[in-house]
């Protein structure tokens, strides 16, 4: 397969995370519409990485991994958090910081 | 072959996106997620990244999931309301979708790159093995490994502080440790404050 429908893929992928943080509600699963984001840009590196035959890009895909578990880590933390204190578990309801 | 490989995995991929954004309950998504990500893997073996397809699996499949799972089965999935803060905001938002694809897809698809209609140069099998990664890491990008190894430290530390009890306004006495009466009452299966610490 061409290089070009991995990246057609890609642009598809990270539209779909985007409407996703766009309509959804919960903290949680925009958490998960975030994931597909990072994903998305994953696999546009990965591919640019075999287009122009140099591994390093995967190196670059292996950093935004670890991004991606570090933003994981801190989302889950900052749920269970709100959780804990009985805030509302829904991101229209957590306004304080909108002024 | 190849192609056929190709589609079946982004069939997945995209489903598994699709069904992230639509399931109602977290504890769906989260499958669907699961879904997406192993046939996002297998698109990475199609593009020859053996390692960065094994790192997907072990580290996403694996761990983050099982992180995931166990938030959702601890915070329940709550159901959304209907309100809608912004009106139209669920028609106006696919439409904002399909305007970031299209715009992203004319922006690679007419750049000057002419490798992108070729699968890209013929590449020997150690392509993205581990032990290509594993030179690269170790001797060219040394010091980005190290930072992102401090980088998860302090996620991990964050992620303690960010859920730790003592940091829910309770009362806390001076050693240190929460009354045991101040405890919030929706969490029944939490351990003895004893056995926390």
């Amino acid at each position: 397969m061409n290089i070009a429908w991995y990246i057609v893929l890609s642009s598809l992928l990270f539209a779909t995370g985007a409407v996703g943080i766009l309509i959804r509600r919960s903290p949680m699963v925009i958490l998960l519409c975030l994931e597909l984001m990072l994903n998305a840009g994953n696999l546009a590196l990965i591919a640019f990485s075999r287009m122009v035959g140099n591994q390093e890009g995967q190196v670059f895909a292996l950093v935004v991994m670890v991004v991606a578990a570090c933003e994981v880590v801190v989302g889950l933390g900052l749920i269970v958090a709100i959780f804990r204190r009985k805030l509302p578990l829904n991101v229209d309801d957590l306004r304080e910081l909108r002024g | 072959m190849e192609a056929v490989l190709f589609f079946i995995a982004a069939i997945g991929a995209l489903g598994g996106a699709i069904g992230v954004v639509a399931m109602r309950n977290p504890f769906y998504s989260v499958l669907a997620l699961l879904a997406h990500l192993f046939s996002l893997a297998v698109l990475f073996l199609l593009l020859t990244s053996a390692f960065v397809a094994a790192a997907q699996v072990v580290v996403y499949a694996g761990a983050v999931m099982v992180l995931y799972v166990f938030v959702v089965a601890y915070v329940g999935g709550a159901g959304e309301s209907a309100w809608e803060p912004i009106p139209g905001q669920r028609f106006l938002a696919p439409v904002l979708g399909i305007a970031i694809f299209t715009e992203l897809s004319i922006a690679v698809l007419s750049s000057a790159l002419l490798a992108l209609d070729t699968k890209g140069p013929d590449v020997g099998s150690g392509f993205g093995n581990p032990a290509a990664i594993g030179h690269l890491l170790l001797e060219k990008f040394l010091v980005p490994f190290e930072a992102s190894s401090i980088l998860l430290l302090l996620a991990a530390v964050g992620a303690i502080v960010l859920a730790n009890r003592r940091a829910d306004g309770e009362a806390v006495t001076p050693s240190g440790h929460s009354a045991p009466k101040a405890r919030p009452e929706g969490v029944t299966a939490s351990p003895s404050p004893g056995a926390t610490r």
